[in-house]
């Protein structure tokens, strides 16, 4: 197998005492991979991903991304963030700034990189999703789909390693989760490497190479798609894959 | 003109006096705003702070300025202070301190709430993104809080103005008190003056506050 990313060993996470929300949790996701992590909601696999990003702090346990040790508190956090990209369920765009300059607005102020180059390169990455005419709009006047495939341009200019994506389609409307999604399929198809958080089945079947189903803060299965999907191993991926689908309705006549 | 009074106003140095007296007016109100908007942006970010000693003197801090008239704060200052401390407070400086006093709450819980109003995620997003704190604040946080708070602190100012009419009762002479002076010493020649000089002192705090607004309206527009 090729080169290993990122690293999770044992780690754990608690809030004020309460129950574990992640337990004792360990991955590896290597290059080039795409991870689908999905599970029922409050299973922890949200705040699983943030930590990826030192956006969640840990209690124990250790991330490391390509040996160097992810921890929120520390000084080198800022310059792991710009490897690892991540696009949020609420497509934060920043409302005061033009679409160009949200895109604009990391690579030039964090990495310092050439103005015009990043003008250039983020104009070509707004044609890639279509939105090459909207770069000097606000925010406020698009749509959902169009702010999120924003968004996650905003994170391609960073020139990240790993994409992370949480639930990126849950927020928006049924016709507009397709344009979404369609984008990060591209992204899969260019071999990026992505750990994605979805409760989109047919779209996790798609994209991922391993599905990770979580439950309780724990890794309850993990396997191929194909596999998962069709004959899931335990019960419980069984009874939550059920939700999914529907009798239909016979009618008594 | 005699009927309505407005003949008093061009006597001898009347108007200069007015002008005069307004300047007085927007002297004690600009300095207190100046110094309200420089503490309120300084105590409203640590009000949104979880510290709980903080919290508790803010809070009185702000429960004080709201249920004491400033009447009642312009004579303590002004009288208090001689009585009780023997010092003698120019009676302008006790306007101003007044002003502040009262300013700087008001304009630190619009800070706060402006602040508070910013969505968790816009810090996270800066973050993500590889944004250090400052730089967070610098270019994310605080462009928003100010455009937030542009038509709520301009509200304040225009109060702020509009209020310094108080100041007169300590002795200041500022426009209103120059137009009952203009009033009181044309009484036999213009027993009508009242209406005119009103009238005068209505236009000059609309002409110094109209175009604090029109330039709020102005900035909100732009940024909307």
């Amino acid at each position: 197998m090729s080169q290993e990313f990122i690293k999770v060993n044992h780690i754990t996470k608690t809030y004020d005492g309460e129950k574990n929300i992640l337990d004792d949790l360990s991955l590896t996701v290597h290059k080039g991979e795409v991870l689908v992590v999905i599970g029922p909601s409050g299973c922890g696999k949200s705040t699983f991903l943030r930590t990826l990003n030192g956006l969640e702090p840990i209690q124990s346990g250790e991330i490391r991304y390509r040996g160097e040790l992810v921890d929120s508190k520390s000084k080198n956090i800022t310059s792991l963030r710009q490897k690892i990209g991540m696009v949020f369920q609420s497509y934060e765009l920043f409302p005061h700034k033009t679409i160009l300059q949200n895109v604009m607005l990391s690579p030039t102020l964090v990495q310092k990189r050439d103005k015009k180059e990043v003008e250039k390169e983020a104009i070509e990455l707004l044609r890639r999703v279509g939105l090459e005419d909207k770069k000097d709009s606000y925010p406020r006047q698009l749509s959902g789909g169009q702010k999120q495939r924003v968004a996650i341009v905003r994170a391609l200019a960073m020139h990240p390693e790993v994409l992370l994506f949480d639930e990126v389609t849950a927020a928006l409307d049924p016709e507009m989760v397709r344009e979404v999604l369609d984008v990060i399929l591209d992204l899969a198809e260019q071999g990026s490497t992505m750990v994605i958080v979805t409760h989109e089945m047919d779209f996790a079947k798609a994209v991922a190479n391993r599905i990770i189903f979580m439950d309780g803060g724990h890794i309850v299965e993990s396997g191929k798609p194909l596999e998962f999907f069709e004959a899931p191993k335990t019960e419980r991926a069984k009874r939550f894959l059920n939700t999914f689908t529907y009798e239909t309705v016979r009618k008594i006549s | 003109m005699q009927v309505l009074g407005i003949d008093v106003l061009f006597k001898g140095i009347n108007m200069q006096r007015f002008l005069e007296g307004l300047w007085v007016s927007m002297r004690i109100s600009l300095i207190s705003v100046l110094i309200s908007i420089f503490l309120g942006l300084l105590v409203g970010a640590l009000m949104t702070r979880r510290n709980p000693v903080i919290k508790i003197f803010t809070r009185i801090y702000l429960e004080i300025v709201r249920i004491m008239p400033q009447m009642v704060l312009l004579f303590l200052v002004f009288f208090g202070s001689t009585r009780v401390l023997g010092i003698n407070i120019d009676a302008e400086i006790s306007a101003i301190i007044v002003f502040s006093f009262w300013g700087t709450a008001e304009m630190a819980d619009l800070v706060r709430s402006a602040l508070i109003s910013i969505p968790k995620h816009q810090y996270e997003s800066a973050a993500a993104l590889g944004l250090t704190e400052r730089d967070t604040y610098v270019h994310i946080v605080i462009p928003q809080t100010i455009r937030r708070l542009i038509p709520t602190s301009i509200n304040l100012i225009t109060r702020m103005i509009k209020t310094t009419s108080l100041v007169m009762l300590i002795g200041v002479v500022e426009v209103l008190k120059v137009g009952q002076q203009i009033i009181e010493a044309n009484r036999d020649t213009s027993p009508n003056a009242a209406f005119g000089v009103y009238l005068t002192v209505f236009i000059l705090y609309f002409m110094a506050c109209w175009p604090i607004s029109m330039f709020a309206k102005y900035l909100e527009r732009k940024w909307n």
